[in-house]
């Protein structure tokens, strides 16, 4: 099923959740909503299940305008953050709730109520766990029933909201290599919301990335971490080396110095420089170029170096740190100079 | 800077390990805390314990028989059934009153909150005779409805429904100050949860939020029943005091005592203390219950 | 396209909710209640002033007033070498004790009253005591403050109770380990955290006495301008069909406990903060 999301706002008193969005998911898709805290993606997550309405725009399932009605007619499967699973009733009866919950003309009888919640229980593999209560179970055990328990409704779209927050670092890299697989398996379109943009690189097929109400950029995570449009994303999506320059007659100075660098087309004035560590060569001999400066330390396990280097001159000094081969040897105190190989400029924000 | 404070900063900076063993419960010396237990029990022992070994002892002073006698009096056993129907009309009224109440206020922001639930709160602050007489003030006699009531032959004052909303009156709060605080504990996620797998608001309210909240629940109903068992000043002003037809247990004690029938009086007055020893226990294993949750 | 914005909230039944509620409160507290103010403004400022400070209505507002001070002083002091007891102290019966504090909250007002009389009457088991000493509790004014220090109690321990559980024995040992000792120790460490707790048990207890009706008749005398409470004389003034006097004396007491309840909230809020604080 295909979502749309058309001129999305929402305020809450002062403080503006969501500006004017704009998003188009495709139908079996499986999508991320990337940002910071405060940047409006659960915000409009719920706004699209239902469980909250926008102050202004539309949100239309398969074309149909979808605010109208209330969640439970939205046909939504929906996994919070901190499960919600029924905490008085078994793990059978929290995944068969939606199909007992249907009206009598639509519900399916108890026989068939229970074949469906097995198999559901099997598709996560928890089977075994079917009469405990969620307060025996671990978290890793308790999304997966909370995702059955969405899924055994047959939803049209899984909507997730930090479905992996409250887990520990390796049940959360468990659970997103299984979800991924089981988006495979199922073909639902999903939306899941995360802050965490190892995860969203890792699971999605394409990225929303979100900040402060907006969105900065929509892609697949090649191109949101080989081309970012925006400073945010260059700076949220992977690791970034930023160097604040200025933009001078078609060069670009660092610490007044000329770099000879190319300014990409970015107006005269104040900039930020961003490269990624490793697109940062090192060389040992200073040739006169303003990127050098002195190693202040060097550390790292595994197969290359981390340099940290100092630039520039105290009091004004700008550290950075680069990636280099182990081959070489590197000191403390060493003069070197920097030559970005590939690089973004961005216009300072006003 | 309070000693408190300084003691604060000092207790940040270091904590002596050996030192810790050391000061535990015992850190008062031993004839401090022998003399603080004793004037602790004696108090209690005397202002509190004794009443109630009293009431027992008068009630059997004339021996079993007497005790059964007593207590199988018709115009007692009406005061029992009186007693019971009162309660089950009150605690009824004020569960209903409660669920609806805790589900406008701890599911919902709105302006006011705050206000609404100090109104409702009222009743714990009146005092039961002014409880019974602002009913007299609106169903009596010489009251606002009084006229119109008897001219429909309808009575309130000096029968069961003006009892009956007294008792209402005095145990109003008691169901829905046990249910708030818990359901603002627990948050709305369960009920969107229901609400998105397409459960109508009944079936969420009577499947997931209910059982999350049934100690709570039981334990407001608890202390409701008891209350409205044992009120007496309120239900003492409405009442005619007409021996067999509108005395509480609580009034038909009273009658009783006035009429120095005291081994009667304490005998009936012994069913009520039971009453009140089996709700201290059940309060104490739902509270275990709750604390559990 | 723009849409206006409602406000709409995802759990239903807000409406009619709230809508009941206010309802049922009107029809069972509110109007009721609204009854006593209504009846009393019949009366003009001056007659109502009359019955408020005529002789016997100020003795018995100074008997009810005074008497249940009294005794939420007593349960002010008590009530904290009890709870400082039950919480600080391990002893056989201690759990025992910890239940036996709520007996006044159970025990219905009327029971507690014909059995205090029984126990302080000069046939009574204590009163027997005291009667050679030349000591009468039940039908005086001493029996008031008996009954009223018996209800009260719970008040004081129950409402410090979790202050002290929750109390940072840590503060204790830093000030033990600078040398302070223990009493001074309770004066200047414990004391200030727990006072907010400490009065709004105070207030809580008095509040309580004041209104209190089943549990002091039998035991007082009764006696006009002596040891007659206002709820009592409110009674009375009813069976003799003077609503006006009854109303007057209603509306004096129920602004004093609305005042007292203002008074309550205040000092709650005083013990949140205070707590949050220390802790």
């Amino acid at each position: 099923m295909r979502i749309s999301a058309l001129d999305v706002t929402k305020r809450f008193g002062d403080f503006v959740a969501l500006d004017g969005v704009n998003l188009e998911v495709r139908s079996g898709e499986l999508l991320a909503l990337l940002g910071p805290s405060g940047s409006g993606k659960t915000t409009l997550l719920r706004i699209i299940a239902g469980l909250d309405w926008p102050d202004d725009g539309e949100v239309q399932f398969d074309g149909e305008d979808a605010l109208p009605r209330a969640v439970g007619e939205r046909h939504v499967g929906f996994v919070f953050q901190h499960y919600a699973l029924f905490r008085h009733m078994t793990v059978f009866e929290n995944v068969a709730f939606g199909l007992r919950a249907r009206p009598r003309r639509f519900r399916p009888n108890e026989q068939e109520i229970r074949r469906r919640v097995a198999s559901l229980l099997d598709l996560v593999q928890l089977g075994w766990l079917a009469d405990r209560h969620p307060n025996q179970l671990s978290g890793g055990q308790r999304q997966r029933i909370a995702l059955a328990r969405a899924l055994a409704t047959e939803p049209r779209v899984l909507l997730l909201d930090e479905p992996f927050g409250s887990l520990d670092a390796k049940v959360r890299k468990e659970l997103r290599r299984w979800l991924r697989k089981l988006h495979t398996e199922i073909h639902v379109t999903s939306i899941f919301v995360t802050h965490d943009q190892e995860e969203a690189m890792d699971v999605a097929d394409r990225i929303v990335v979100m900040d402060k109400g907006r969105i900065e950029q929509t892609g697949t995570p090649q191109q949101v971490y080989d081309h970012p449009v925006t400073s945010f994303v260059h700076e949220f999506i992977g690791e970034s080396i930023t160097l604040p320059v200025v933009v001078a007659g078609g060069d670009v100075r660092f610490q007044g110095q000329p770099t000879g660098l190319d300014p990409q087309g970015v107006a005269d004035g104040a900039a930020t420089l961003f490269a990624r560590p490793f697109h940062m060569t090192i060389l040992p001999a200073p040739g006169g170029d303003a990127l050098q400066g002195s190693i202040r330390r060097v550390h790292g396990i595994g197969p290359a170096r981390r340099i940290e280097v100092a630039l520039g001159s105290e009091p004004a000094e700008t550290i950075i740190e680069v990636d280099a081969p182990r081959v070489q040897q590197w000191q403390v105190g060493q003069l070197v100079r920097l030559r970005p190989e590939h690089y973004r400029l961005f216009p300072k924000p006003d | 800077m309070t000693d408190a404070e300084l003691a604060g900063q000092a207790s940040a900076r270091e904590r002596q390990p050996a030192r810790r063993a050391a000061i535990r419960h015992d850190a008062d010396p031993w004839w401090v805390q022998w003399s603080i237990i004793a004037v602790a029990v004696l108090f209690l022992g005397s202002f509190i314990v004794l009443p109630l070994v009293v009431v027992f002892a008068q009630a059997f002073s004339k021996g079993a028989a007497a005790y059964l006698a007593a207590l199988r009096d018709p115009d007692t056993l009406a005061a029992i059934r009186l007693t019971l129907v009162v309660a089950a009309i009150s605690v009824t009224s004020n569960l209903l009153f409660g669920l609806i109440a805790a589900w406008a206020i701890a599911k919902f922001e709105f302006a006011g909150k705050n206000l609404l639930v100090t109104l409702i709160e009222i009743p714990f602050s009146v005092s039961p005779v002014i409880a019974g007489l602002v009913f007299v003030l609106l169903f009596g006699l010489q009251g606002y409805f009084g006229p119109w009531l008897k001219a429909h032959d309808i009575a309130i004052i000096f029968a069961l429904p003006g009892i009956a909303l007294a008792t209402i009156f005095v145990t109003f709060p008691f169901v829905v100050r046990e249910l708030i605080p818990l359901m603002q504990e627990q948050g709305s996620e369960e009920e969107e949860a229901a609400l998105a797998l397409g459960a109508s608001g009944l079936r969420t309210f009577m499947r997931v939020t209910l059982p999350n909240v049934k100690w709570a629940l039981l334990y407001g109903v608890l202390l409701c029943n008891a209350r409205a068992m044992g009120e007496f000043g309120a239900v003492s002003v409405v009442s005619g005091h007409v021996r067999g037809e509108t005395n509480t247990m609580p009034l038909h004690v009273e009658m009783l005592y006035d009429g120095f029938q005291l081994q009667a009086a304490f005998a009936v007055a012994s069913l009520l203390a039971l009453l009140a020893l089996v709700t201290l226990v059940v309060k104490t294993v739902l509270e275990a219950r709750m604390s559990q949750e | 396209m723009p849409r206006i914005g409602k406000r709409r909230s995802v759990l239903p039944g807000f409406g009619i909710t709230l809508a009941t509620t206010l309802l049922w409160l009107s029809l069972i507290v509110l109007i009721p209640l609204g009854a006593l103010f209504l009846k009393t403004a019949e009366l003009s400022l001056g007659q109502f002033l009359a019955i408020v400070t005529s002789s016997r209505v100020l003795h018995a507002f100074a008997i009810s007033f005074g008497i249940s001070f009294a005794a939420a002083l007593t349960n002010l002091v008590f009530g904290s070498i009890v709870v400082w007891a039950i919480v600080r102290y391990r002893f056989p019966g201690r759990r025992v004790l910890d239940a036996m504090v709520d007996i006044p909250f159970a025990l219905p007002t009327a029971v507690a009253g014909i059995a205090l009389t029984a126990l302080y009457a000069e046939s009574g088991w204590i009163g027997g005591l005291l009667a050679p000493l030349g000591i009468k509790v039940a039908f005086t004014p001493l029996g008031i403050f008996v009954a009223l220090v018996f209800i009260g109690l719970p008040f004081v321990v129950r409402t410090v109770q979790p202050i002290l559980e929750d109390f940072d024995r840590g503060l204790e040992e830093a000030a033990a380990s600078l040398g302070a000792g223990r009493f001074m120790i309770a004066r200047r460490v414990v004391l200030p955290s727990i006072l907010p707790a400490l009065l709004t048990g105070f207030a809580l207890a008095f509040a309580r006495a004041v209104g209190e009706y089943g549990s002091v008749i039998f035991i007082a005398g009764n006696l006009p301008n002596v040891s007659e409470i206002a709820p009592l004389l409110i009674v009375i003034r009813l069976q003799e069909f003077r609503y006006a006097d009854a109303t007057a004396i209603a509306v004096v007491m129920l602004v004093a406990s609305f005042l007292l309840l203002f008074l309550v909230n205040l000092l709650q809020r005083w013990t949140e903060t205070s707590a949050g604080v220390r802790n």
